[in-house]
């Protein structure tokens, strides 16, 4: 039990300090969190409950990664927001073969310059997690998100 | 705000200028939806390959109005001549309930949850509950009906409103117009090799969807996909790696009327070259991929065709950007492939939907690159997101100047010609000489 406590613990603890990176706007440390092969992809429900492929997102290298914060941060003009993510504590699904299976819910708001607060994306994270000497990593995260609609534009990772 | 009075705000006789009242009168945009979306144009709703079996159904949109794309059973002897697709509203003759909600599935027929009248999928009215009455007994004792509809209720004449339907090479096109021209007409001998040449003979393959929601004019989503000014500028990878940039040998080809246009162009080295790269901001000298799959881009033979403008020489485009009025966007960006198709909802705003889709002989290879250089595109594509965000600004700053102030489309001049560059806003002026006529402002 204590383990599976720390394991809860820990799991909850990198999930606070990787919202706090993009909250933070720390977007080189983003790519930190996963294992160098690890993917990261942003899928829209309807697209993962009818096995359809294509992701808003789809990245499949933590260099794959560092190209999407290079984008973030350099090349993709967009007006700017804040977000702030609230995200439910992990519920774990299993280990097997070093790969600990956890989901957890989240929602994303986005607050632009002058302007309200708007629910700007939420979903749930369906990941898979490793131990490396560095600490839990992630060596998948699948966003899948229900709303129907992005408000516009998705440009920070979530 | 008033409808615009006839050509009298219309401030000169080219059609480089467009007042902002285009994108943000309340009044006119009721009068484009029955002009343009209900009238006389052929509106894409979506692919074949959607509504594969009989049965099958989907729920899209032909201007604000909610139809749906179904795919009717066809008796084996019909089936040369009858591709079964059908294009009806969603809305019950009844009372008018917007009664089919699931967004996709397959039925035998539609039943609206009111008082369950009951539609083929070809529309018509198969049945409606107490059309002849109840029987019950009088108060005399004897045998009577209880009301059902009038005598002369004609079934046949309360199906749902059912559009026309063009099928081509797998894509789906509605109009509510009987006068509009056969499709083939509509679209054009200019435009139409460049259709048959992403689609001819083939069978798609569905990959997914995404969706946006942009504050802005549909038009201007319309426009953006005409203007081969902007790629090179406003998107960074456009013009580091050299997918779409002023250097580039380009064509731009219209249908007669303007309104329909193909920007065709060839992908070169992309690195500097100073006539193209001085002085533009986004261009990155020392940009380089962490991960070089994200471009990995391998050629496919059915890119070279026959060049229709010079016919017994080949051309090989590696991007042809297809916009068809009023509502869809074709997009072949090397080896990413989508329709776009522009949902308005009112005039200052308009839902975006991406379908993504490759070829049935498609390898699994071919199958992870188209999806891998989807990352490109979408609401959060390298070359995309940008999009919608400058509409949104378009849009606002529209609003603010109110009645006064016009946007200028002159470069390349004033004229509405096709050109072998990209240099040149021809298919916006083009575009908007055609929409003034059919406005009538």
């Amino acid at each position: 039990m204590n383990e599976r406590l720390m394991l809860q613990l820990e799991i909850d603890q990198l999930n606070a300090a990787y919202c706090a990176a993009l909250d933070e706007r720390r977007f080189e440390e983003w790519p930190e969190f996963f294992t160098d092969g690890a993917t990261y992809k942003v899928q829209a429900r309807e697209n993962h409950e009818r096995k359809l492929p294509l992701a808003l997102i789809a990245l499949e290298s933590k260099g794959m990664m560092k190209d999407r914060v290079y984008g973030v941060t350099q090349t993709i003009y967009h007006a700017p927001y804040y977000t702030r993510h609230v995200v439910s504590p992990a519920r774990l699904l299993g280990e097997e073969r070093g790969l600990v299976r956890t989901q957890c819910n989240y929602a994303i708001f986005r607050t632009r310059p002058g302007d309200a607060s708007e629910v700007y994306n939420v979903g749930r994270y369906i990941d898979e997690l490793v131990r490396t000497e560095a600490g839990l990593k992630f060596a998948s995260r699948l966003c899948v998100y229900d709303s129907e609609m992005v408000l516009n534009s998705l440009i920070y990772p979530i | 705000m008033n409808a615009p009075q006839a050509l009298s705000r219309w401030t000169r006789p080219e059609s480089s200028r467009v007042p902002f009242w285009a994108y943000t009168d309340a009044h006119l945009y009721q009068r484009e939806l029955e002009t343009i979306f209900y009238g006389e144009h052929w509106c894409y709703v979506g692919l074949a390959v959607e509504v594969p079996n009989a049965g099958d159904f989907k729920l899209s949109w032909v201007g604000e109005r909610q139809v749906i794309l179904v795919r009717d059973r066809v008796a084996p002897k019909d089936r040369a001549t009858d591709h079964g697709i059908r294009v009806v509203e969603n809305r019950c003759a009844h009372r008018g309930v917007r009664f089919c909600q699931q967004p996709h599935g397959n039925t035998r027929s539609f039943v609206c949850p009111y008082h369950q009248w009951t539609y083929k999928l070809n529309g018509d009215l198969a049945g409606l509950p107490f059309k002849d009455g109840v029987p019950a007994t009088d108060e005399a004792g004897n045998a009577c009906v209880n009301g059902g509809m009038p005598a002369d209720f004609d079934i046949k004449q309360h199906g749902l409103a059912k559009l026309r339907v063009a099928v081509l090479h797998g894509l789906v096109f509605a109009t509510y117009s009987d006068s509009a021209p056969s499709f083939e007409e509509y679209i054009g001998p200019a435009v139409m090799p460049w259709l048959d040449r992403i689609f001819k003979g083939r069978e798609l393959t569905l990959l997914g969807y995404n969706r946006q929601r942009i504050p802005g004019n549909w038009k201007l989503m319309m426009e953006n996909i005409k203007d081969p000014y902007h790629p090179g500028l406003l998107h960074t990878w456009f013009v580091t790696f050299g997918l779409w940039r002023a250097d580039q040998k380009s064509r731009m080809v219209m249908d007669e009327h303007g309104r329909h246009a193909v920007m065709i162009s060839r992908r070169n080295e992309g690195g500097e070259n100073k006539t193209v790269t001085q002085g533009v901001t986004s261009f990155k000298q020392d940009m380089a991929l962490n991960d070089t799959r994200l471009l990995d881009v391998v050629p496919e033979p059915w890119w070279t065709i026959d060049d229709p403008s010079h016919p017994g020489q080949a051309i090989t485009p590696t991007v042809t950007m297809i916009t068809l009025f009023p509502s869809l966007i074709i997009q072949q960006q090397v080896n990413s492939l989508s329709t776009r198709h522009i949902v308005p909802r009112g005039e200052s705003e308009f839902d975006f939907v991406w379908t993504h889709f490759g070829f049935k002989d498609d390898s699994d290879e071919m199958t992870r690159r188209r999806l891998r250089q989807s990352n490109l595109f979408g609401p959060a594509g390298f070359v995309s997101a940008d999009d919608g965000e400058v509409i949104e600004l378009s849009q606002r700053g529209f609003a603010q100047a109110g009645e006064s102030g016009e946007t200028l489309c002159e470069l390349g001049g004033t004229g509405t010609g096709g050109t072998e560059h990209m240099v040149t806003e021809t298919l916006i002026r083009s575009m908007y000489d055609y929409w003034r006529k059919v406005m009538g402002v």
